[in-house]
């Protein structure tokens, strides 16, 4: 059964619909993530969740129960704030051990369950310090341990990862993960980092101007967006305006302007003539010399084009490409070759193609 | 050491200097006149006696022998301590809800509200002193301990909420909603975060509070009876009236030390070595 249940939420401020008509349900022991660009209503929605705010319309339901009318002290949801909000008057201990003091356990089980908590999150040894000695990986840690050691339903984070850098927060990622499933308590992650959604999510639900545009695991949402909004959100995409010009038969054959008809993996429900966009992941995309023995002809969608930039990341290299009739595409190639820095230089004509399931038509 | 550090260094001292110069003149000076003072006699008509005379220092403990000779001048001083803690305990109880009102409402109204509580500092001291014995007599409470706390506590009202406020104001509004989200009610909230974190503007304010009430003459003077008098209307009294100005340097002197240490002990109590264990 679900554990948290959000069914026809709509949250307005104003004539602004923050959050339009959400329903979502998610599971126990889940690892949920909301992501979406900022002021999408992911943040109003995790408030709704905690009890700071109640839906105009709609109701959420926790284990069955409704939650409206519930004050957030009241319900078994806690938040990780961006900011941490760890207590500056109270040591590490203190601060970690205060839903428990809230919720009245005696002296004895608190003094257990900070031990093991501490331990936990390695800070056995930082317990009488104070938050402003704390680095910054430290105190996303003791809020974490806050958070969790009273066991609630839910643990909500509110982009807890934004305030760190990027070798840190690499680091915490991996922590966030093992400890989620360590405890096994169900989280539901707020970030408008895509990378942070499909490295950390069970399941990811992308957010767009208070709506819900799709909700799938990583793996569904990175290689089979819904629409333009996901594909363009998540990662690099190559989106191609095409026109369907067959789809029956198990295949569907597209015709990209001016460039020529592509074979893409067949979807159901698409009517001959109809418009939208062909989008295509750049390390889907296949690059060889032209004329050399690599080129690969026999890929369906083959084309010859020209090098017209490249952006070099070290492990991977970025190619521009200008296709016949100067459609332009991005290709992702690994930098496998040992002491090579890129396999080809800008003017280089090549030889482009992917296989015909790869990518995906999008209706516009 | 780089050139420019040199320069920065003689900034510091160039900058530094006017006002070190007028603290020694006019405050390190005056203060060690007065401990000399304290320890010389008294002039034949009144003022102090010559320090040197026939090629000897004239030096004598006759003031503080008189000071802690009389139970008087202790229960001066301890009436002066229980009406100032009296004062600086009502500043806080009303000052306390005023300023979290302030801190909390909306930012384009703070400005003028905090113009309010300062507004009174427009009209004169004495004037707005004097308003209350027209409020006081009526009600028969003129020339009392009552009239003298009341005295106190409006003047120094403003200088119990400035304090406070600026502290409030600066809470980060996420801790609360941390706590509540956490398990914790509205009092608890209160209790557990606004309270502690309010405490060095509770200090401040005490601070500002509870010294100028121990040396305020002016509203006993005007307000209090016979029987009310502090140690700020003994001391003007030693200067002015009785013209002994050793013994009223020497209950400058005590009063100083008594504050200083009262400080030091509060310092002691709030440090956060002690906080912790």
């Amino acid at each position: 059964m679900a554990i948290l249940e959000i069914r026809n939420v709509t949250r307005r401020f104003a004539s602004l619909k923050a959050v339009d008509d959400v329903s979502l349900s998610i599971e126990a022991g889940e690892f949920f993530t909301l992501l979406g660009p900022s002021g999408c209503g992911k943040t109003t929605l995790l408030r709704l969740i905690a009890g700071f705010d109640e839906p105009d319309d709609g109701a959420l339901f926790l284990d069955g129960a409704p939650l409206a009318g519930i004050p957030p002290e009241k319900r078994p949801v806690h938040t990780v704030f961006q900011s941490y909000a760890l207590f500056p008057h109270l040591s590490v201990a203190h601060n970690i051990a205060f839903p428990l003091r809230m919720a009245g356990q005696n002296d004895e089980q608190i003094r257990q369950l900070l031990k093991e908590t501490l331990e936990l999150v390695h800070l056995a040894d930082k317990a009488q310090h104070f938050p402003h000695e704390l680095s910054g990986g430290q105190k996303q840690r003791v809020a974490l341990a806050r958070g969790l050691i009273n066991k609630p339903r839910l643990l909500l984070l509110d982009e807890p990862l934004g305030a760190l850098d990027a070798k840190l927060r690499e680091q915490m990622e991996g922590e966030l993960i093992a400890l989620q499933r360590e405890v096994g308590i169900t989280f539901v992650f707020v970030t408008h980092s895509q990378q942070e959604a499909l490295a950390l999510s069970h399941r990811i639900a992308v957010m767009n101007c208070g709506r819900i545009e799709q909700v799938d695991c990583p793996e569904q949402i990175y290689g089979f967006p819904k629409n333009r909004f996901v594909a363009d959100f998540i990662g690099t995409i190559n989106l191609l305006p095409v026109e369907v010009r067959e789809a029956s038969h198990g295949r569907l054959r597209l015709a990209v302007d001016g460039l020529g008809e592509i074979i893409a993996a067949p979807a159901a429900g698409l009517k001959t003539g109809e418009r939208g966009s062909f989008a295509l992941r750049p390390e889907q995309v296949r690059v060889a010399a032209a004329g050399g023995h690599h080129e690969i002809p026999e890929l369906h969608n083959h084309f010859h084009g020209r090098v017209r930039d490249f952006l070099y990341l070290g492990d991977v290299t970025v190619y521009k490409l200008e296709l016949d009739n100067g459609v332009l595409i991005e290709a992702l190639l690994a930098n496998s070759a040992p002491g090579r820095a890129k396999f080809f230089e800008i003017g280089d004509t090549v030889s482009v193609g992917w296989r015909c399931d790869a990518g995906v038509y999008l209706r516009d | 050491m780089t050139k420019r550090g040199l320069r920065g260094d003689l900034t510091r001292w160039l900058v530094s200097l006017p006002p070190t110069v007028f603290l020694l003149v006019f405050f390190l000076a005056p203060t060690l006149i007065m401990v000399t003072a304290s320890f010389q006699n008294p002039g034949e008509f009144g003022g102090l006696a010559p320090l040197f005379a026939e090629g000897q220092a004239r030096l004598t403990l006759e003031t503080y022998r008189f000071f802690f000779g009389d139970w008087i001048y202790a229960e001066i001083f301890l009436r002066s301590f229980l009406v100032a803690g009296a004062t600086t305990l009502i500043c806080l109880i009303f000052a306390y809800p005023l300023a979290l009102t302030i801190a909390a409402s909306p930012k384009r109204h703070r400005d003028l509200l905090v113009l309010l509580v300062i507004l009174p500092f427009a009209s004169n001291f004495l004037i707005r002193v004097y308003a209350w014995i027209i409020l006081l007599g009526p009600a028969g409470l003129l020339y009392t301990p009552i009239a003298v706390i009341a005295g106190m506590v409006y003047v120094h009202l403003p200088f119990m909420i400035l304090p406070l406020y600026t502290n409030l104001e600066k809470h980060d509004p996420t801790l609360l909603e941390a706590a509540q989200d956490l398990g914790a009610g509205a009092w608890t909230r209160f209790w557990r975060v606004t309270w502690p974190l309010s405490l060095p503007g509770i200090w401040s304010g005490t601070a500002l509070v509870f010294i100028p009430v121990l040396g305020m003459f002016a509203i006993p003077e005007l307000l209090g009876g016979t029987g009310d008098i502090l140690i700020g209307n003994l001391i003007k009294e030693q200067f002015l009236e009785s013209r002994d100005w050793p013994l009223g340097s020497t209950l400058s002197l005590l009063l100083t030390l008594a504050v200083l240490a009262l400080a030091a002990l509060s310092a002691w109590a709030a440090s956060p070595r002690r906080q912790r264990s």
